[in-house]
């Protein structure tokens, strides 16, 4: 039988099944290609483009928020306006941003890294991105309904959300859309995971990125509905007469911010781990060495899955909880240092004498363990109960979480975008302009959030458009560092779409020392891939 | 080929089972969520975490009147969501640690429909709420007012002894809620858990 038989008997089945797979050569064109596709390639891409939207459109939010902070005093605008500036830009950034960027990296990778013809539910991973629009258009409009888009912070806490405009229920609606989205997102890669991998490709054989975005999967197949409950619990609170969280009625506002974090401390592992995949292909293909220790990689990651169902109190040390309550999520959330200890250790000795160079997919890589670690401590230094009593709310903990989700989470992002664009256009990028991108990057970043720690330590609080005059100076560099920042994503964005439309023609290998399946198609990536399973050795 | 296509439709089934296993997941964790809500009632029922509109325990507190110290309690009223007047007949009192006080205050429905509402207490310093005993109090029930009714409503309390020496006054603040809807009696027979929410945040 030849292969071009297999692979015509193949797509028939496929049509046969899912009544949505355009193999036949006969694509729709235009927007209707765009509308219909069910090619995972086709999906990733837009989810790529997707989520680079929502990231201009929440960096400009936040180029806003450090416009008003940039002296003290009132400049721009009102607070209430101020507030939906860092709502929204928390929001738009988590749910659409880094979300489903990661989401876009597994529909392109992960059925070439594992040698499936695509995702098991191709019609279904359609629906998952096209829900996005549709949220983010919601978000967007509720900025324009009375009173405003939402303004009671990302974490969406009772009581101020009982007593919101209109602009509430719409993020209510776009976070609930997003959460099915992330669902059927999810499940369609845990099964394409577990039921569609190469002959011979075992589970300890998996590409560290499928196996990173395995486990996030079931993070967020078990912590969605949760947040979708809180939502909703919210939402009947506001309109149909229950009392969850209101205090009149017998609620609860603290009962929010337990189920909230039940949700919320897994979220953030959500969006570390496929991070943690990206830069354990990197770094080794640099290095040009196997990755360190890749089962104590496989161990350490569903380590900190674990660990992160049982740490969501450390996000509200200051609500009045029993001591022993704080002990416990104190001592458990300082636990998940050493698996992720493991991994830095890991990756370092990955690079341990081994034939370094440093391309833009590794600089942002090494970036991400430089800058990614020093978020990692502050991290422990907030976990420390009697120390968050003081910088609980301050700029401290934003200096935080910024340090875990720009520098990390998002330069993970860059470096895997550099790393397999010439795979995804068959183009090299221009490597000087990716340098300059992640250079100016690394710079503005630090200038931006690193007073941030000194703003916090002073008392700086979060969430406000003002603030005393003896702050002023290190807002003030903050400022300048964040729209230094958000210039240099241009370079990024023109650096694309110069590779898209052109350059130096990639090889199948690309990079000397990568290894995966998805280096032995060709650059580009065909159109239909591994339509015959390749055989693992 | 045969062996191709049934290979393939295998697959699909294989597929398909597990995608009803992971939705039954995500079922039963959307049901988690509200799970939690009568999860954590219980766990502050049984630590007694949270009975701010439960009358408390005077009995376990030292009766002996210290006469030495002079608390001034100050008393504050306020109004959420509810077309009332709502103030307090005293203003303000001084009290000897484990001497039992009465305070009354009055509301009065200005508008032309009946009405109900919830007053939920919150204490400043914070701190002095667990040493602020109320035996008896309007806001252990919801209290509906007719048009144009006043009524005059007690809070009869205690200041435990073991107060801090470094609290010297302590503001008792009520703030009255509408209540609409379908509500769970407050404070009656479900254990509330609002102290930390109306204390703190």
């Amino acid at each position: 039988m030849s292969q071009t038989t297999a692979a015509t008997v193949a797509h028939a089945n496929d049509h046969a099944l899912d009544h949505g797979d355009h193999a036949h050569g006969h694509h729709p064109t235009g927007l209707m290609r765009w509308l219909t596709t069910t090619n995972h390639k086709d999906i990733g891409t837009m989810y790529l483009w997707f989520s680079f939207t929502m990231f201009l459109m929440g960096g400009v939010l936040a180029l806003g928020i450090r416009a008003e902070l940039f002296k003290p005093g009132l400049q721009l605008w009102h607070p209430e306006f101020f507030n939906q500036l860092t709502t929204m830009h928390g929001i738009i950034m988590v749910f659409g941003a880094i979300m489903p960027a990661f989401v876009g990296f597994a529909n392109w990778l992960v059925p070439i890294q594992i040698g499936a013809p695509d995702m098991a539910f191709a019609r279904m991973n359609n629906w998952s991105f096209w829900l996005l629009p549709p949220a983010a258009l919601l978000l967007v409009i509720s900025f324009f309904v009375p009173g405003g888009a939402t303004a009671g912070g990302w974490t969406l806490y009772a009581p101020l959300t009982s007593q919101m405009g209109p602009g509430m229920d719409l993020a209510i609606f776009a976070l609930h859309i997003l959460g099915a989205s992330s669902i059927m997102g999810s499940i369609n890669i845990v099964v394409t995971i577990l039921n569609m991998r190469a002959p011979g490709m075992t589970m300890m054989k998996m590409p560290m990125f499928v196996w990173t975005w395995l486990i996030t999967a079931y993070l967020l197949i078990a912590v969605m509905p949760v947040l979708a409950g809180a939502i909703t619990m919210t939402l009947t609170d506001r309109h149909f007469g229950t009392s969850f969280f209101n205090a009149a009625g017998g609620g609860d506002p603290v009962m929010y911010q337990h189920v909230f974090w039940f949700f919320g401390h897994p979220e953030v592992y959500i969006m570390i781990l496929p991070a943690f995949g990206i830069v354990s292909h990197v770094i080794p293909a640099f290095a040009r060495k196997p990755l360190f220790g890749y089962s104590s990689m496989v161990y350490a990651t569903s380590s900190i899955a674990i660990l992160s169902f049982i740490v969501w109190a450390h996000h509200m040390f200051v609500v009045g909880m029993p001591a022993a309550g704080v002990l416990f999520f104190m001592y458990a959330t300082v636990l998940i240092a050493v698996p992720t200890g493991v991994k830095v250790f890991n990756w370092l000795a990955t690079m341990w004498r081994g034939s370094m160079t440093f391309e833009t997919p590794m600089l942002f890589a090494v970036g991400f363990l430089f800058v990614f670690t020093m978020g990692g401590f502050t991290g422990l230094v907030c976990a420390i109960a009697p120390i968050d009593l003081q910088i609980q709310d301050t700029y401290y903990v934003v200096a935080h979480f910024h340090y875990v989700l720009v520098a990390g989470s998002l330069f993970a992002l860059f470096s895997g975008t550099y790393f397999w664009l010439p795979k995804w256009t068959g183009h090299m990028y221009n490597e000087a302009m990716g340098k300059t991108h992640f250079w100016l990057s690394l710079i503005f970043f630090n200038i931006t959030f690193f007073p941030m720690h000194f703003l916090g330590l002073a008392g700086m609080p979060r969430r406000i458009p003002d603030y005393a005059t003896q702050f002023a100076d290190f807002n003030m560099i903050a400022s300048i560092g964040a729209f230094g920042f958000g210039f240099s994503q241009l370079i990024f964005l023109a650096g694309v779409v110069k590779c898209i439309r052109g350059g130096e023609k990639a090889t199948a290998q690309v990079w000397e020392g990568a290894e995966g399946l998805e280096w032995t198609l060709p650059s580009p990536a065909p159109y239909h891939s591994f339509e015959v399973p390749p055989q693992v050795k | 080929m045969s062996t191709v296509a049934s290979v393939r439709l295998a697959r699909a089934a294989g597929n398909r089972q597990l995608l009803v296993r992971l939705l039954v997941v995500t079922a039963v964790m959307f049901g988690f969520g509200f799970a939690l809500v009568p999860f954590y009632e219980k766990i502050c029922q049984v630590t007694g975490l949270r009975s701010l509109l439960q009358p408390d325990h005077v009995g376990s507190i030292n009766s002996q009147i210290d006469y030495a110290r002079s608390i001034a309690i100050e008393f504050d009223t306020n109004m959420r969501g509810l077309p009332w007047t709502f103030r307090s007949l005293e203003g303000h009192v001084s009290v000897h640690p484990g001497e039992m006080q009465q305070a009354v205050f009055e509301i009065h429905n200005g508008s032309n429909r009946p009405l109900t509402g919830q007053a939920i207490p919150s204490y400043g310093p914070a701190l002095a709420a667990e040493y602020f005993r109320k035996v008896e109090c309007f806001c252990f029930t919801q209290q509906t007012l007719q048009p144009g009714e006043t009524r005059q409503v007690p809070v009869v309390f205690v200041v435990d002894s073991a107060l801090p020496s470094s609290i010297a006054t302590i503001t008792l603040s009520f703030t009255f809620f509408e209540v609409n809807g379908a509500q769970a009696p407050a404070g009656v027979s479900t254990p509330v858990s609002v102290k930390a929410g109306a204390v703190r945040s």
